[in-house]
């Protein structure tokens, strides 16, 4: 019996100072808080979810509209902020793995370049709509589509109200989309004064982990906002 | 006991670092950059029908290899976090799969 104790105590000692107490070890820890992230992952999921729905929809409805305003966003900066996500979502892994080794250096290099990145991509995005306010794309009282031509159908034009819903669509999800950058930049910016008052180890980098379990799932929709709202009908 | 449950640890951890993952990391970087170009290019070409089928293919391939393995689910010890993640997917592609069933036959309107 008093050798139980003994070894308790000796577990207690070498436990980490993170590891709460109603873990058994770092490990279950670690795996309890990922698959926490996974299930807020999952409602963001069906969060976003709707609104891919509700443009299935209106794209089905209204495909030669949508085509003709699809052609009026910039493809070159979207494809641009595509590879710049990408980039980023680079950085998070070796940010990851940084911190998984031990290497304060590299970990804080990684976190600075990922905000950078979502910086530059939040950049890009403002110069875009910057560019539909100028050209009145964005729905409301001053929108207008008039005499657009529809890819593919010379001397058609593409009916505006249904370009509105287009760009109402375009703004809601790019719009969402760059609200959860934004999130993401502050989770990075608290990441990074962690790290810089050396918070993290090899034993304890679980927010780390959480933080880029995030920034890669925005990576993801963005993934799939890219053709679905930059590509329709390029080829005409 | 407590000296087998730290041995087990250790050899974890060492079976865990022992082949570095960032050669995977940066061969699926540079896949996910390819993807782009490639959905780019694809998007120029008169493929018909299938141009959506294509880009959102190519998505889906992009999505899966930043889920397998910058989000660590194909390493995930946890079954848990799989069972999550295939539940996420079935319920979204129910909502999107049952929704547009419904839209794209109803050939009266």
């Amino acid at each position: 019996m008093p050798d139980s104790t003994v070894a308790g105590l000796h577990h207690q000692e070498i436990q980490h100072p993170e590891l709460l107490h109603h873990f058994a070890t770092a490990e279950q820890q670690r795996n309890s808080a990922s698959l926490g992230m996974w299930v807020f992952l999952a409602t963001e999921l069906m969060f976003f979810g709707g609104l891919f729905c509700a443009y299935l929809i209106y794209r089905h409805w209204y495909f030669a509209d949508f085509a003709a305003a699809s052609k009026s966003i910039s493809m070159p900066l979207g494809a641009t902020n595509t590879a710049v996500l990408i980039c980023s979502s680079l950085t998070v892994v070796l940010a990851v793995w940084a911190a998984q080794t031990a290497r304060r250096t590299l970990l804080l290099i990684t976190l600075a370049a990922t905000m950078l990145l979502g910086l530059t991509f939040l950049g890009i995005k403002g110069i875009e709509y910057r560019q539909k306010f100028v050209e009145h794309h964005v729905p409301g009282a001053s929108f207008s589509f008039d005499h657009e031509e529809i890819p593919g159908h010379p001397g058609q034009y593409a009916n505006p109200s249904h370009a509105q819903i287009f760009f109402s669509l375009y703004f809601v999800m790019t719009g969402l989309h760059a609200l959860h950058m934004i999130i993401g930049l502050g989770i990075f910016l608290w990441l990074f004064l962690m790290a810089w008052n050396g918070r993290f180890s090899p034993e304890y980098h679980t927010p780390i982990e959480i933080g880029g379990l995030y920034w890669h799932f925005v990576d993801i929709v963005w993934i799939y906002l890219f053709p679905l709202l930059y590509l329709i009908d390029r080829h005409a | 006991m407590s000296d087998s449950t730290r041995a087990e640890h250790s050899s974890d951890h060492s079976s865990e670092h022992s082949k570095s993952p960032l050669p995977g990391y940066f061969a699926v970087f540079i896949a996910l950059l390819i993807g782009t170009g490639l959905t780019v290019f694809a998007a120029t070409l008169d493929l018909g029908a299938f141009n959506a089928p294509v880009a959102l293919g190519i998505a889906t391939v992009k999505a899966t290899l930043v889920a397998l393995f910058f989000m660590h689910v194909y390493h995930a010890s946890e079954k848990l976090t799989k069972l999550v993640v295939i539940g996420a997917i079935f319920f979204l592609l129910l909502l999107l799969g049952l929704t547009m069933t419904d839209y794209a036959t109803r050939l009266w309107s």
